[in-house]
């Protein structure tokens, strides 16, 4: 193991935040508005980390765990996503199941965190994070599969270097159809517009910002940061597959995908300001579309 | 094998002892309860000596029962469902311990402690048989203990029909049985296990036994009775029932292949078809049950449906010679068996806690637990993610075993297996989702907010009779998760016995998935460094800040009561109306109207669509055509004993003219 296998996991710890800063730059632009600063999120956990916290007198332990535990699975998560062909600091045959579970691990104790303030809309905002969740996995788990039966591999690293330019030329409908089921798993997953509205938790139409409500002080700083972190390392799933560069020379595949991934949030934010979110009872059909596009995948490659 | 045997004795024995003690019951409690202890741990040695390597021990005498003979052995398959049979029925022995003795109902303990010690011998005896009469009384009385456990609170109206239910279904399941093995003997001319082989028409035999074997394992749809049955009897009865003894059937079916030879090849297709509707219904209907332990059976069913994926895929591996898949397959699906019986013993024994604390098992009654009973709260945390399948407990640990094999045999290009792999990943990934959804409810709901009645706002922890079992299954569900890759070792003679391979390509295949699982332990120690660290961040952020309390926050709404919060039923609305066509949720709604509303209401209750639409209007159409024969059956007993003499006369006339 060499020092340049901490290099996705680091990119991903340092730079996750800059993608919403970037997302929500690019909806201010497109709004006319100048915008917050780039580094915003940074400064928003930063100014969270050094206030105090205020806790509901229904709460116990669970409450103040699930930020923690959340946080946890995130950077456990991180180590095993590899970055611009770079492999992962952990890389084994079975990782990408690890990955999944862990994302479901972030979501047990957010939702239980959620319960414990025995709040009503946090309440409302668990029940729709776990059903959305419960049909978002199998999109995401076929898309994998479709990509591990295309590389013949079970680790994340050797699946998503296996993803090259010649391998595009050849499967292009595949990668394409497992990539367009992934965009909806990123999207559904981070809670972004068209399933969820990251701007507001005042409304009846809320389901990841409502959940934290009641976080306040660190707590809510270990959120936002484990959900930039959520958001860098699906996008860095769906990146790793769309970006086929593989140059040999390291750097400029670093680089090339971290560009990536600012086209990624430049993506989102204009996804976000062209589009409206959908009514709750239409996000199913969408997440049932997404894993259908995902056996698409599949059967395209059981041919 | 005289361990197992003094063990079988000793509960017996105890059994009858606590029956004769009744009168008093601290000695019924010591005399059952003991023996129930010390015959479970004496059967435990041999179980332990034969997965350790040892060999397999077996006895043969002589029994005056046409075919029958008291044949058992210990092999390595057996020791495997031993091993959970034992270990959890001592801990829910002692749990029942306190748990009776708190019943406070006047009824004596004796009977429970009689019947259950009965369970656990047959239960034993069903897994060691090697004689089909052998076997099939072991499951009779298997059967009847777990009657008489089950009716314990007869006095109760809806008890006495899930009994009914109960019996009804498991009789009709031995009929498979019998059959079964009228067929395998005739081919062999032995009911002795060990003369059973490979059988023409072993696809038949292979259905008889899925039939035969299902209902008392709870596959859809033959899993009515367990709904009922299960949530009616004394928790710890139910820890038992669901934890071990519906794996009773996993382990008949198991056997039977064992016997068959080479199977048709859509044998392990069926098995796949199995798990995927019983563990996809099984799950969503345990997301619509307002009641905790109706909810955690049918989980069970659920998780008998995760083990059937396992052991289909298996047999689908065995025939296309794939060693992987048929390792993996087999080696995923029982090592859930093992892991099902630690996390849902546990949950059960942790509902049989609430419910004695707060005398409901209503859901949405509950609340606030955790604060009220901490420990019982912790443990039930454990078992929920462990039933999950979140990483590092060893729910995990089995499930990935699946996957594995089933990526596996997906990556493999041109594998005969790659279709119902995929079946079998995209059932599992939506299991799993929805898995979450039905435990965080479960915990949420009981266990955090505000108590939702009186009863709970008292709840209070049990005694340590009630506790220590619940925490060691707890930390069972840890270890296991935590030492799977020396765990998984002691699999593969059971392995080799099962898919018949040789112990190179076992154990190759063991070692190789030892590898993995050696990964997940090097990032489950990651994992619990990163949450130190991260704890020990929040605690220095927090450090000499102002930390304060107040109410929770409702934007704004002064007075929130314990009524205002999420319920079970809402937290699960949007699965149940989604999933409506499946589980046809009733939903009764009285609308507040005009402009002063003073009463309104909402209620939604999902009952078995099978048992709705299946077993009610099949039993009500034989009910009717039988009904025209009732006039044979009028109470008079000379007419009764006319009708006997008259058949023996018709049987003597048979025989007199066929000769």
């Amino acid at each position: 193991m060499s020092a340049a296998a901490a290099v996705p996991a680091l990119l991903a710890l340092a730079l996750a935040p800059l993608l919403l800063g970037v997302t929500s730059r690019t909806k201010a632009v497109m709004a006319g508005r100048v915008g917050r600063p780039l580094l915003q999120p940074y400064f928003d956990v930063l100014k969270l980390m050094r206030k105090g916290a205020v806790y509901s007198r229904t709460t116990t332990w669970v409450f103040r765990a699930g930020p923690v535990v959340g946080l946890a699975s995130m950077i456990l998560a991180a180590a095993l996503v590899p970055f611009g062909g770079v492999p992962a600091l952990v890389a084994f045959p079975g990782d990408v199941l690890l990955f999944v579970y862990l994302l479901a691990v972030g979501r047990f104790f957010t939702v239980v965190a959620a319960l414990d303030t025995g709040s009503s809309f946090e309440g409302m905002g668990a029940s729709r994070e776990v059903t959305f969740a419960a049909l978002a996995e199998p999109a995401l788990l076929l898309g994998l599969a479709a990509v591990a039966r295309g590389t013949g591999s079970l680790s994340l690293s050797t699946m998503l270097a296996g993803a090259t330019g010649p391998v595009w030329a050849e499967s292009a409908p595949v990668l394409a159809l497992v990539a367009a089921a992934l965009v909806v798993v990123f999207l559904a997953e981070n809670g972004r517009i068209p399933v969820d509205d990251p701007a507001t938790h005042l409304e009846l139409t809320m389901i990841h910002e409502v959940m934290v409500l009641d976080h306040g002080g660190p707590d809510l700083a270990f959120i936002l940061y484990g959900a930039t972190l959520k958001l860098w390392l699906l996008g860095a799933l769906l990146v790793g597959l769309a970006v086929p560069i593989h140059t040999g020379n390291a750097w400029l595949d670093v680089a090339a995908a971290t560009a990536g991934m600012v086209a990624l949030a430049v993506l989102l934010g204009l996804v976000e300001s062209q589009m409206a979110r959908l009514r709750l009872v239409h996000v199913p059909n969408l997440m049932v579309g997404a894993t259908v596009l995902s056996v698409l995948a599949l059967l395209l490659t059981v041919r | 094998m005289a361990a197992l045997l003094l063990g079988i004795g000793l509960l017996v024995g105890g059994g009858f002892a606590a029956l004769l003690a009744r009168r008093s019951v601290r000695w019924t409690t010591f005399l059952g309860v003991g023996s129930a202890i010390a015959g479970c741990l004496a059967g435990l040695i041999p179980a332990g000596r034969v997965l350790l390597g040892g060999a397999a021990p077996s006895l043969r005498m002589a029994w005056d029962v046409p075919y029958g003979a008291f044949f058992v052995q210990v092999d390595a398959l057996s020791a495997l469902f031993l091993l959970p049979i034992f270990g959890l029925s001592a801990l829910a022995a002692l749990y029942g311990a306190e748990y009776m003795a708190a019943h406070g109902d006047g009824r004596a303990p004796a009977t429970t402690c009689f019947f259950f010690n009965l369970l656990v011998a047959s239960m034993a005896l069903v897994v060691v048989a090697r004689n089909a009469v052998l076997f099939l009384v072991a499951w009779e009385l298997m059967a009847l203990a777990s009657f008489f456990l089950v009716t314990h609170e007869d006095d109760d109206e809806r008890v006495r029909d899930a009994g009914w239910t109960y019996l009804i279904a498991t009789h009709l399941g031995t009929a498979w049985l019998l059959a079964l093995f009228i067929l395998l003997g005739r081919g062999a001319d032995s009911l002795d296990f060990d003369r059973f082989g490979p059988a023409s028409g072993a696809g038949l035999l292979f259905l008889l036994a899925v039939v035969g074997f299902g209902t008392k394992a709870g596959f859809v749809p033959f899993h009515v009775w367990l709904p009922e049955a299960h949530p009616a009897a004394p928790s710890h009865v139910s820890a038992v029932m669901s934890g071990v003894m519906i794996t009773t059937g996993l382990y008949g079916l198991v056997r039977t292949v064992t016997f068959l030879g080479p199977l048709p090849v859509w044998a392990g297709w069926v098995l796949i078809a199995v798990g995927v509707t019983s563990g996809a219904l099984g799950v969503l209907l345990a997301i619509a049950q307002h009641d905790l332990k109706r909810l955690l059976a049918y989980s069970s069913v659920e998780n008998v449906g995760i083990v059937a994926l396992g052991l289909g895929l298996g047999l689908v591996g065995v025939q296309a010679g794939s060693a992987p898949l048929a390792v993996l397959g087999f080696g995923g699906g029982l090592l859930h068996v093992v892991n099902h019986a630690l996390f849902k013993g546990l949950l059960f024994l942790g509902a049989g806690a609430v419910v004695r604390a707060a005398g409901t098992r209503d859901i949405d009654a509950l609340g606030g637990l955790l604060k009220r009973m901490p420990r019982t709260g912790l443990a039930f945390l454990v078992g929920a993610a462990a039933i999950s399948g979140l990483p590092f407990l060893n729910g995990f640990v089995g499930e990935l075993l699946i996957y594995m094999g089933a990526l596996g045999a997906a990556t493999s290009p041109g594998s005969a297996g790659t279709v119902p792999a995929l079946v079998v990943i995209a059932a599992l990934a939506l299991m799993g989702g929805l898995a979450v959804a039905c435990f965080t409810k479960a915990f949420g709901v009981i266990f955090l907010g505000e108590p939702r009645s009186e009863h709970a706002a008292r709840a209070r922890d049990p005694g340590l009779a009630m506790q220590i079992p619940m925490q060691i299954l707890a930390a069972a569900c840890l270890l296991v998760g935590v030492c799977s890759p020396v765990l998984i070792g002691l699999l593969a003679p059971v392995l080799v016995q099962v898919t018949g391979l040789p112990i190179d390509a076992v154990q190759a295949e063991v070692t190789r998935m030892a590898h993995t699982l050696g990964w997940l332990v090097a990032c489950a120690a990651g994992f619990l460094g990163l949450v130190a660290l991260t704890a020990g961040l929040r605690r220095s952020l927090l450090s000499g800040r102002s930390v304060t309390a107040a109410v929770t926050w409702d934007c704004g709404y002064a007075q929130p009561s314990p009524r205002m919060q999420y319920t079970g039923s809402s937290f699960a609305q949007p699965l149940t109306e989604l999933f409506e066509p499946l589980l046809g949720t009733r939903r009764r709604l009285s609308p507040p109207e005009g402009f002063f509303p003073s009463a309104a209401a909402f209620a939604s209750e999902t009952a078995d669509p099978f048992r709705e639409h299946l077993y009610r209007p099949a039993f009500a159409g034989i009910e009717r055509s039988l009904s025209a024969f009732r006039w044979l059956q009028h109470g008079r007993v000379q007419l009764y004993v006319l009708y006997i003499a008259l058949t023996l006369l018709a049987v003597l006339l048979w025989r007199l003219g066929e000769a």
